[in-house]
């Protein structure tokens, strides 16, 4: 168990920059997820944590030592790749076993024995013990590879998108396993992913990643809620964060151009009135889709330009003028192509974006 | 079978015009390879398995006779040639084994970056690329016992060591090791690039040691390519002649080859020479098919 800080991490891949001054701490015990795109950088950052990649700049602490000089052995951490990297020509078991075999460390036969038996257990693999790892499907690998990584008790679980070469099915059942296995074993988890679904479903605490920075870190919710700039409204959720340009009059959303106006809460500044929304200044509104309601009665008449049955829900898209935005509805609402309908948003829910930097106001504060 | 594989032939095609058919297309090609095996090397194979059980000398006019397997019982039977046989399993052993440890070492040293990496391989194949006879007869001057610089170099004063009978073989061995150690380098290296990165790495989150990486991830996975290099090597060295010929001339040094040799263009023994290659053949196939059943079974593990 052990907690683990990056300090100011800069890395250089020749002229590429895959990190730029990262920081981040992740607490003991906790599931922390990196959430970001293709090429963010995330699995340098796992890589460098492994030490398998050397910062150009910058420190890593674990448990508060700096470990620039610690080799991948001596910084005892479990790192699952996305390729699974099981010993090929050797039995699950005898993949479980290496881990525990090197002669420094090599632990009494009994241990091994008992240590394997018990994460085969863990992982309900035990019927795949003495079956070449090539005869194994892609979910048993993966276990077989996360099974490697708890036999040794390590003090950080490094994980770089285990999940994302399995099928959908098996992919939320592992996710449901990994997520009971480390509080099982109260452990400290990094999870690397591109997958928003993994990330809130996962995590203690997400870290937007984008183009080697980091963008927010915070609680599920608090990404989810109160993103700190239009890229993490849009990067997460799914339908994404409506984003729509307009200015502040008079504690109402008018959007840019004049197409419609919408009201604002007071939640939306925070409680009081946030510093920065000033009347007039140019603002990115943002609204998730499940704020946004059709209403007989309400402000802003819009037609239904897509509609995009979910089962439990229907995803339809509005489309004022030139705007468009996305609207989270119940199964049962009837609506056509082409439809007119009045919308209205939750005025509480919008979360307002500078025009210019994108940062949202609240955290700009 | 093979007309399943045959694509058709264009009709609007010039062969087509000629009235070729796929067939004949086909024929066009194999026929010329499969007269030059048969007349160079089926023939011959066969034609000398008839001599071997004959008394011909080619040399000598005079009409030869059918004598059965009296040179293979003669030749069995003749202390001279089982020790030529243990001298050329001594050589074997010795040229084989040390270029698989100097070929596999200078690999898994070659296996990495480093400036002029390809420059410096290239250099190290140079010997497998001369020729024999070349090499053999440039050994001869370096272990010059009265100039040579290997003496000068290790101080060994005037070691003659290839008119010495205890040294002569070896001092060839180590010739052959330096000139087919490229060889070995060669498989190994692209054996070893074939091992995925991501074990190592793997290896070394999980705590392996050099040692331990190397017994249990690199060996395993390079065995087979180090085996048909280990297959090739047994039979090249066992039928060894040339390096050997030119270099010296010890009788502690006379392998099989060059028995076979002088038996038939010495000694004109034709019809017995014919029969000791039969014998030496025999054995390089015994030997390799122990190979290659080992090899099949390490494929499979």
């Amino acid at each position: 168990m052990a907690h683990i800080e990056l300090k100011n991490i800069t890395k250089k891949f020749g002229s590429h920059t895959a990190l730029t001054g990262l920081n981040l701490e992740i607490a003991d015990g906790e599931f922390f997820v990196l959430l970001g795109e293709t090429g963010a950088g995330k699995t340098t950052t796992l890589r460098l944590i492994a030490g398998l990649e050397k910062p150009n700049e910058g420190q890593v602490f674990i448990d508060g030592v700096d470990v620039a000089d610690w080799g991948a052995a001596e910084r005892d951490v479990a790192l699952v790749l996305q390729q699974y990297s099981l010993y090929p020509r050797y039995t699950v078991r005898q993949n479980l076993e290496f881990p525990l075999k090197p002669k420094i460390r090599r632990l009494p036969e009994a241990e091994i024995k008992d240590r394997v038996a018990r994460a085969a257990r863990t992982l309900r693999i035990e019927h795949l013990l003495d079956r070449k790892t090539d005869r194994l499907s892609g979910g048993e690998m993966q276990r077989v590879s996360i099974g490697r990584a708890i036999v040794r008790k390590p003090r950080v679980f490094l994980m770089d998108e285990p999940l994302s070469a399995l099928d959908a099915k098996l992919r939320e059942a592992l996710r449901t396993e990994l997520k009971n296995l480390q509080m099982q074993l109260g452990a400290t988890f990094l999870f690397v992913t591109h997958d928003q679904i993994e990330a809130m479903s996962m995590g203690d605490k997400v870290g937007v990643l984008n183009h080697g920075r980091i963008v927010q870190t915070g609680t599920p919710h608090e990404i989810y809620n109160n993103p700190r700039d239009t890229y993490v409204a849009s990067f997460v959720g799914s339908p994404p964060m409506n984003l729509i340009d307009g200015r502040l009059v008079n504690d109402r959303a008018v959007m840019a151009p004049v197409n419609f106006e919408l009201p604002l809460g007071a939640k939306t500044f925070g409680g009081g009135r946030t510093s920065g929304a000033t009347d007039g200044r140019p603002l990115v509104f943002g609204i998730r889709p499940e704020d946004v309601y059709l209403e007989s009665g309400a402000p802003v008449e819009a037609r239904v330009h897509d509609v995009e049955n979910h089962g439990v829900e229907k995803i339809l898209t509005l489309r004022v003028g030139d705007t468009m935005l996305r609207a989270t509805v119940p199964a049962r609402t009837d609506v056509a192509i082409e439809q007119p309908v009045r919308f209205a948003w939750n005025p509480d829910k919008v979360v307002m974006f500078d025009k210019g930097s994108g940062v949202s106001l609240r955290h700009a504060g | 079978m093979a007309s399943v594989a045959l694509t058709h032939l264009d009709p609007a095609s010039r062969a087509a015009a000629r009235g070729w058919s796929d067939l004949t297309i086909r024929n066009m090609f194999i026929i010329p390879t499969l007269a030059f095996l048969i007349v160079f090397n089926i023939f011959p194979l066969i034609y000398s398995l008839g001599y071997s059980f004959t008394n011909f000398a080619a040399n000598r006019s005079e009409p030869w006779q059918f004598v059965g397997l009296q040179n293979y019982r003669e030749l069995l039977s003749d202390d001279h040639i089982w020790s030529n046989f243990v001298i050329t399993a001594k050589y074997v052993i010795v040229s084989v084994a040390g270029q698989m440890i100097v070929g596999f070492g200078l690999a898994l040293l070659l296996n990495r970056s480093f400036p002029m990496k390809g420059l410096i391989t290239t250099l190290l194949l140079l010997p497998m690329m001369m020729s024999a006879a070349v090499v053999g007869l440039f050994w001869q001057l370096l272990y010059s016992p009265s100039w040579g610089p290997i003496n000068y170099v290790f101080g060994l004063g005037d070691f003659a060591w290839l008119s010495n009978p205890d040294s002569a073989l070896y001092a060839v061995a180590i010739t052959d090791i330096w000139m087919w150690s490229p060889f070995v380098m060669l498989l190994s290296l692209a054996g070893l690039s074939a091992v995925p990165q991501h074990l190592y790495e793997a290896a070394a989150i999980d705590r392996a040691g050099w040692w331990y990486t190397f017994t249990r991830i690199t060996l395993p996975l390079v065995s087979p390519i180090l085996l048909i290099a280990l297959i090739f090597r047994t039979m090249e060295a066992f039928k060894t002649f040339d390096i050997a010929y030119t270099m010296t001339t010890q009788p502690t040094a006379e392998l099989i080859a060059i028995r076979l040799y002088k038996q038939a263009f010495q000694q004109w023994d034709t019809g017995k020479s014919c029969a000791l290659a039969y014998i030496v053949l025999i054995m390089v196939l015994a030997i390799t098919n122990l190979y290659v059943k080992y090899l099949n079974k390490v494929k499979e593990r």
